[in-house]
């Protein structure tokens, strides 16, 4: 165990001497402000166009068509039960005068997620997964790391946690990077806000039945927890592929096909049936607590957990199979 | 006791055997890379492994130290198998498997500590001492991108003396060292051996090397060991080109004509004839000149170690 621990420190420190840790953080870094800087100038000229004043006139009409139609007796009972919580909800914002239409720090850093989870926050996780073994193998220190009383599994175990520990770290910088820097933008208000999640798509009919209403920075973490299962699928598949080819750019060819080509699969051919068992079809499991359904026809979350799951156990499976067992020939 | 225990005792407690490699066999695809390769290396010597490029020597060095699996044969480094006892198998040994490959973006002392944590118990005074044996003080907390081949290889050294191996294998460790160098690590390899009482292998396909460095020598070729000896004695038997500086230079010519052959004897100047015999028969020849009332101004005796070596390798190129 305390081989174990030793292993990773190792492991961990030769990432961060690397530097591959820092290009992470300054893609955050650059790519963040850009982002919150575009939203935040196509918000101001939306503003200038429509008005600043009558956002609050025009809420508190809706609420009270809704609360008009609710009174209506056909109205089925599912619906009634949505109508009102959206009246809750608008009555919050009233209450507080935050312009639901406006974004939040809140609200952005849900929305990076929710838009980077299947291709953005993966790139930056392959750039440390496909390097952490296969640079041992082309730089040649593999020879020394193996030559020492230490198993193999060992070390490779200790690499994965390194890893895990960075995919961590990168899911919780974006999330924190998100929030304090389009905060400055947009104010940090909001996060209390009440948002739906539970929708469901039902035998293709929209099924309300499941409906909650939580705080926003509930959801927000949802969104993140969630998005953190699909990033560490990704590392431990980058991973494998770090332990089967012997360089970091052969390794990063090949995640980027199969990432850039499993987003195309899932935009082009959502319905073909093989879609349904690859790992980037599920890569989006953020949609389901958002209530934007699944780019896939007939899935659930377990149904996807199971999916992301097995590909991750068949991962790790290879990568420790294969560095176990295999020469070092070169 | 029965047998089976007591030869099991034996191949455990006896602390002569640093290294044993019995019966080794490697097939790569079709290819047989090794055959039957089967020596022993013992405390406190230094052992040469010799043979031309492509002979198989990094194939066995990477097979003793467990990065490749054997097609047969066994291994054992200090009585444990390294097969199914690697760990205490690794504990004992140091060692440089073709270049001196280290983290380039991380420094000398660096490197070293990220391999001292790998064997545990290595304290910063030990590193401390490493690095002043191969001399690297003045370098270590240098980026290892930034030192010459020859600092790496000394870095090289200091990483495997770092858990005070009782077997330190060595592939080819004066690759990329200047004559000076070559020499200081000929000397500190002698003084290990002899001081610490450390087994040394060292590859080599340099027969010179290995004379000046080894006590005994294995010599291999395309994948089979040709034989197993002291240095001495392959010189004693390998063939010499011996000069005499004679007269009458028409007896001594008759002389060694007939115990060498007409074609072996060359007149090279007025009183000088030359053959090819090996150190034991230029004794006996001496004595038969003398006794054939020949003067004998001065024999010189070139070791032809580069015939020699292709000689006994069979000459062949790469295979
Ligand atoms: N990965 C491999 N696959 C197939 N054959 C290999 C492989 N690696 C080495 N060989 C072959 O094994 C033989 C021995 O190679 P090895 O590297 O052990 O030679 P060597 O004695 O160390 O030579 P050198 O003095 O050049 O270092 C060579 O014929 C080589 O072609
Ligand atoms: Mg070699």
């Amino acid at each position: 165990m305390r081989n174990l621990l030793a292993l990773t420190r190792n492991e961990t420190l030769k990432v961060l001497r690397k530097r591959r840790f820092f290009v992470v953080i300054l893609i955050l870094l650059i790519l963040i402000p850009t982002f919150v800087y575009g939203q935040y100038t196509t918000e101001q000229r939306l503003l200038a166009k429509v008005g600043t004043t009558d956002w609050r006139a025009q809420l508190q009409q809706q609420i009270t068509d809704q609360e008009h139609r609710m009174q209506s007796p056909a109205l089925p009972d599912e619906q009634k039960k949505i109508m009102q919580l959206q009246v809750e909800q608008q009555k919050y914002y009233l209450d507080r005068n935050i312009n639901p239409k406006a974004t939040g720090a809140t609200t952005f850093t849900r929305f990076f997620m929710q838009y980077g989870v299947s291709l953005f926050l993966p790139l930056l996780v392959i750039v440390i997964a496909t390097d952490i073994v296969s640079s041992e193998h082309s730089e040649g220190t593999i020879k020394l790391l193996l030559t020492r009383p230490v198993k193999r599994w060992k070390i490779l175990l200790s690499k994965y946690l390194t890893l895990l520990i960075y995919t961590t770290l990168t899911v919780m910088i974006t999330m924190v990077a998100c929030y304090a820097i389009s905060g400055l933008f947009f104010g940090f208000q909001g996060w209390d806000a009440p948002m739906f999640t539970g929708f469901q798509i039902s035998g293709g009919t929209f099924d309300a039945s499941q409906v909650k209403v939580l705080p926003h920075w509930q959801l927000l973490l949802m969104n993140y927890g969630l998005g953190w299962i699909s990033t560490i699928v990704v590392a431990t598949l980058s991973f494998m592929v770090s332990v089967l080819v012997r360089g970091t750019a052969a390794g990063m060819g090949v995640m980027l096909a199969v990432l850039i080509g499993g987003n195309i699969l899932v935009q082009l051919a959502a319905d073909f049936p093989i879609a349904k068992y690859i790992f980037t079809s599920h890569l989006r499991l953020t949609d389901y607590v958002n209530g934007t359904p699944l780019p896939i026809p007939d899935v659930t979350l377990p149904f996807s957990l199971c999916i992301l799951g097995l590909w991750l156990v068949g991962g790790l499976i290879v990568s420790f199979i294969t560095f176990t067992r295999r020469d070092v020939l070169a | 006791m029965n047998s089976r225990t007591e030869v099991f005792l034996l191949t455990r407690t006896s602390p002569a055997v640093a290294l044993s490699v019995q019966g080794l066999q490697k097939t790569i695809g079709k290819r047989t890379i090794i055959r039957n390769v089967s020596f022993d290396v013992h405390q406190g010597e230094v052992f040469g492994f010799l043979g031309p490029n492509g002979a198989g020597k990094t194939t066995t060095i990477r097979m003793i130290v467990g990065l490749i699996a054997p097609t047969a044969g066994r291994i054992c480094i200090g009585g444990h198998d390294v097969r199914s006892e690697f760990i205490e198998a690794m504990r004992n040994v140091g060692c440089i498997v073709e270049n001196p490959e280290l983290y380039k973006y991380m420094t000398g002392w660096q490197n070293l500590e990220h391999f001292a944590a790998m064997l545990g118990d290595v304290t910063d005074e030990r590193i401390q001492e490493v690095v002043q044996l191969v001399k690297m003080d003045a370098r270590i907390h240098d980026k290892v991108k930034t030192y010459s081949l020859g600092m790496r290889q000394r870095l090289g050294i200091a990483q495997a003396l770092l858990g005070r191996p009782k077997l330190l294998i060595l592939d080819e460790p004066t690759n990329g060292l200047d004559p000076a160098g070559i020499r200081e690590l000929r000397e500190f390899i002698r003084k290990l051996a002899a001081e610490e009482g450390l087994a040394v292998f060292v590859s080599s396909h340099m027969l010179a090397e290995v004379q000046m460095m080894c006590d005994r020598v294995a010599i291999l070729s395309g994948g089979e060991i040709v034989k197993v000896t002291s240095v001495e004695e392959i010189v004693a038997n390998g063939v010499n080109r011996v000069e005499w500086n004679v007269e009458p230079v028409e007896t001594a010519r008759r002389v060694l004509a007939e115990a060498l052959g007409a074609d072996n004897v060359q007149q090279i100047a007025a009183t000088k004839l030359i053959a090819s015999l090996t150190q034991t028969e230029t004794a006996s020849l001496n004595e038969k000149l003398i006794g054939a009332g020949v003067s004998i101004y001065s024999v010189t005796v070139q070791n032809q170690l580069e015939e020699l070596f292709l000689e006994i390798t069979g000459g062949e190129s790469i295979a």
